[in-house]
């Protein structure tokens, strides 16, 4: 049990980050994601952590990633328009397998777009943003609760998988005070390989290589070149190339059952509602009001748990996507139910949808 | 002496072309590690992209081999997590001062206590002899066919602007003096910055007459001339314009690393 305090969305993911250890914040000032870096500025020197406001979102991510090499748990959060320039980084890490956590309390775009309204225009950014194959995990909290519980998930992920782990808030949750217990997170150890030097940067045949941080004699050179098991720049090879993309992939793809979680109320109801972050929150009413609606609800966007979507959906008459842009995830569900006749529920502008709404479209 | 070997020697050969500067350089920073008894395993190179952005990989130490003019920013971080590393960033001329300018002024700013070499060449390497923010103007590249018409940047000049606490600029024939600034700058505390100019027989020389190496490393005796404490305040920035470049060590002062303000 934990101690319970009132706290705004992006505040109780400032705290969440601290519980799973959380040493090393960078970060831009943005709508609607300051807050957390506010937050950090006041806890980090509480905490002996670092707190660095850095001149852009890039070099804010940067930061992050060298301050992993140098042993430390690092975050940074932002909001579409650094959530852009941060891609560059997070191939980077994708790359070079540095775990850090990316918070992108969402809001509405293109471009400088809507500062102050959420929405969730970023969940294709945040599957594909960056140029390349690659998996990534990305998880999206409906609440300022699962604002602190998520971010200390995504923690341990980017740790289990040395992999970028975003976190999808968005201007609602971010911004929406309610009461959170502040659990104690087990702080999950990043392994040390044991060879030093190191004669394999990333070892094989596993899937998720020892992490060889810097300044302890493993003498590692790391490139966001393609690179051999060696870690040396390996551009020449098409077999080697194959190889470690093929992992990058696969160490993701094939552990989606472990990585996945999701909320689920009447599975294979005749209506069920597909949906993940704030919209779900309208959702606990209308399978309140509403006879034989169910909801699937992915705290776990990316990698898309394909299995649960299918197992729980396929005996509904209807199947709803409901997300605040003009249809993401929906084509994924849709990809994912190929013999069932999708709908789609957007809402765009900022504000959730309303019971009302989604009882009127179901009706 | 060096704790340590210097070079990563299963990473040989080296992709350099004959005749570049940075096989000097690294010459250089062994020598000036081993006078500053560097510990080999206490020392961490990061760089971005291009031509000297690849020297680290061949130096047997922790490198991060980064992103293209990020490199300061993932240094800031590696630092700032790991105090007790000496932090060495290796960049270039369009790598430092172009896509990563922002970057460059920013850490002279805060003061972060890295060394950073900066091979200028005057000119994109790796990509195929392009401009870049210090090419001479007159000069023919890849994308200044008809002569570069763009002011260059003084890296110096916007080194000790910026705040850096030791900034230095030698040619690579000035061997012993940059030494010297290489063990000067990664024993102080604070930001140093030091530019070594170098030939790129390759890209520049082949477009500008000087595609053996000595025409090149002449031409750039021709550019510079030598001056301890020269003072940027007093000197126009058409002086590197107009092929006038000062050597020497410009700035040495004590002001409080970032971090250490409050100490």
């Amino acid at each position: 049990m934990g101690v319970k305090k009132l706290l705004m969305g992006d505040v109780a993911c400032a705290e969440g980050a601290l519980a799973a250890g959380c040493n090393f914040y960078a970060g831009y000032p943005i709508t609607p994601a300051t807050e957390i870096m506010v937050h950090m500025a006041k806890r980090m020197p509480e905490s002996d952590g670092v707190f660095i406001q850095m001149e852009d979102e890039i070099a804010s991510i940067s930061a992050c990633i060298g301050a992993v090499w140098g042993g430390a748990r690092a975050m940074t959060a932002t909001s579409g328009p650094g959530f852009s320039l941060i891609q560059e980084g997070i191939g980077y890490a994708i790359m070079t397998e540095t775990p850090l956590v990316i918070v992108d309390v969402q809001r509405g775009g293109p471009s400088t777009g809507l500062p102050t309204q959420a929405s969730q225009g970023d969940v294709m950014q945040a599957r594909w943003g960056s140029h390349g194959d690659y998996g990534i995990i990305a998880l999206a909290p409906n609440s300022a609760q699962e604002m602190y519980d998520l971010t200390i998930e995504a923690f341990r992920l980017s740790q289990v998988y040395r992999i970028p782990t975003i976190v999808l808030g968005d201007a609602i949750v971010g911004h929406t005070w309610e009461v959170v217990e502040m659990k104690k997170a087990a702080k999950t150890k990043v392994a040390l390989p044991a060879e030093k030097p190191l004669s394999t940067a990333y070892e094989t045949p596993f899937y998720v290589p020892k992490f060889p941080a810097f300044g302890k004699g493993y003498m590692v050179h790391i490139s966001g070149l393609a690179h051999s098991e060696k870690g040396y720049p390996d551009t020449e090879s098409a077999d080697d190339y194959t190889r470690l993309i093929r992992r990058l992939v696969n160490k993701i793809r094939n552990e989606r059952e472990q990585i996945c979680s999701y909320e689920l109320i009447n599975p294979n109801a005749e209506t069920m509602i597909v949906t993940y972050g704030s919209p779900s929150r309208t959702v606990y009413e209308t399978v309140k009001e509403m006879h034989d609606v169910g909801m699937l609800r992915l705290k776990t966007v990316w990698p898309l748990h394909e299995r649960a979507i299918h197992e729980f959906c396929r005996e509904a008459e209807r199947v709803l996507v409901l997300e605040m842009n003009l249809g993401q995830i929906y084509w994924e569900i849709k990809r994912v139910l190929c013999e069932k006749n999708v709908e789609l529920f957007s809402k765009v502008g900022g504000e959730l949808p309303t019971p009302e709404e989604i009882r009127g479209t179901l009706q | 002496m060096i704790k340590g070997q210097f070079y990563r020697r299963d990473m040989f050969p080296m992709i350099f072309c004959p005749g570049c500067g940075i096989f000097t350089v690294l010459e250089c920073l062994k020598e000036a590690l081993s006078q500053a008894s560097i510990d080999m395993e206490k020392v961490a190179f990061v760089s971005g992209i291009g031509c000297s952005s690849r020297a680290p990989g061949y130096i047997m130490a922790d490198s991060l081999h980064t992103t293209h003019g990020r490199a300061l920013a993932f240094a800031t971080g590696l630092k700032l997590a790991s105090p007790d590393l000496k932090v060495i960033v290796m960049s270039g001329d369009g790598d430092l001062a172009a896509i990563g300018g922002n970057h460059f002024i920013h850490s002279c700013r805060r003061n972060i206590d890295l060394l950073t070499i900066c091979v200028n060449n005057f000119v994109y390497g790796m990509t195929g002899g392009q401009l870049s923010p210090t090419t001479p103007v007159g000069c023919v590249t890849a994308t200044s066919p008809y002569g570069n018409e763009e002011h260059p940047f003084d890296l110096s000049a916007l080194a000790c602007a910026g705040g850096a606490n030791f900034v230095a600029r030698w040619t690579v024939r000035q061997r012993k003096e940059l030494t010297d600034s290489m063990v000067r700058g990664v024993k102080k505390k604070g930001f140093s910055f030091v530019e070594v100019l170098s030939p790129c027989p390759t890209q520049l020389g082949r477009r500008n007459d000087m595609v053996e190496v000595k025409k090149n490393l002449d031409w750039l005796d021709s550019l510079t001339f030598s001056k301890d404490g020269f003072e940027f305040k007093d000197r126009e920035i058409e002086l590197l314009a107009s092929g006038r470049i000062p050597t020497g060590v410009f700035c040495e002062r004590d002001k409080a690393p970032y971090g250490e303000m409050s100490k």
